[in-house]
């Protein structure tokens, strides 16, 4: 467990649960971002444009943390681009189907006690879990 | 525009967050998912100290009768649990596992302006179009 980092863990997790809890105070709105994602397919400006900014907030989050250590963006990927590919095809398809994916389910959704979020979230850690163990230790 | 601040500066709390706490990188998250391995933790973590600020807010939350800035909550009100949850959920398992990346770091993933985030987020965008299209 030497990777193990508990600190920036538990950090992050805190802001993470701050911008969640002030998109629904204020906008009333779950801070769900395959929904965030997918409503920007939407043609109406009404519907698009926090959607849009949140997610230019999402990058600006990011060049702030790269601003302050002066470093890079923690990045790396170590799989073939047309594993990525389906990968992102089914991340898509999977999520808009499901109503919701890691943020919307996982946190806001578990936090709110709903049934549907709890079972999602075991249901997706569940076949991420047995695919990890099946593409790391099977094949 | 009260509320498109509130929607830019959640989004880079949000991303912020998410790169301290390394959950960017796909390969800390395929680490947490990869129990047989070398496990690392820290996802669990990241969830465990969102949910202790989003449990409590959101009880406070919701005993106002509207938020600051709008007229009504959006919240979902369906209760079954269907097939499409289901079904969604276990495909979106699979896309995360096999790239160990989901939407909310893919997105802020773009920030390091590496080619795979690039692919991975087209390739979400066409799966979040076909369900469009198909639905």
């Amino acid at each position: 467990m030497e990777n193990f980092t508990p600190v920036s863990g538990l950090i992050g997790g805190l802001l993470i649960g701050l911008a969640s809890a002030l998109m629904m105070l204020f906008n009333g709105q779950i801070a769900g971002i395959s929904g965030i994602v997918g409503s920007l397919l939407a043609r109406k400006a009404s519907e698009v444009g926090w959607r849009a900014v949140f997610v230019v907030g999402l990058l600006l989050g990011a060049f702030a943390y790269t601003l302050a250590t002066g470093g890079a963006m923690p990045v790396s990927i170590q799989v073939s681009l047309p594993v990525i590919v389906v990968a992102g095809l089914l991340v898509g398809f999977g999520t808009r189907l499901g109503s919701g994916c890691t943020s919307g389910h996982g946190i806001s959704g578990v936090a709110r006690f709903s049934r549907r979020s709890i079972v999602a979230t075991l249901v997706f850690m569940a076949t991420a879990i047995i695919t990890v163990f099946v593409t790391h230790h099977v094949l | 525009m009260l509320r498109m601040l509130v929607s830019l500066f959640s989004g880079a709390l949000f991303g912020l967050g998410l790169t301290i706490s390394g959950m960017v990188n796909p390969q800390k998250v395929i680490g947490f998912l990869d129990v047989a391995g070398n496990w690392d933790p820290t996802l669990a973590v990241v969830m465990g100290g969102a949910l202790l600020v989003v449990i409590p807010a959101l009880r406070l939350i919701f005993k106002r009768s509207r938020p600051v800035l709008e007229d009504e909550f959006e919240v979902p009100t369906k209760k079954e649990l269907d097939a499409e949850l289901l079904g969604g959920s276990a495909l979106f398992g699979v896309g995360w596992g096999l790239s160990g990346l989901c939407p909310g770091p893919a997105m802020t993933a773009l920030a390091s302006g590496l080619a795979p985030v690039f692919a991975f987020v087209a390739a979400m965008i066409a799966g979040m179009a076909l369900y469009k299209w198909i639905s």
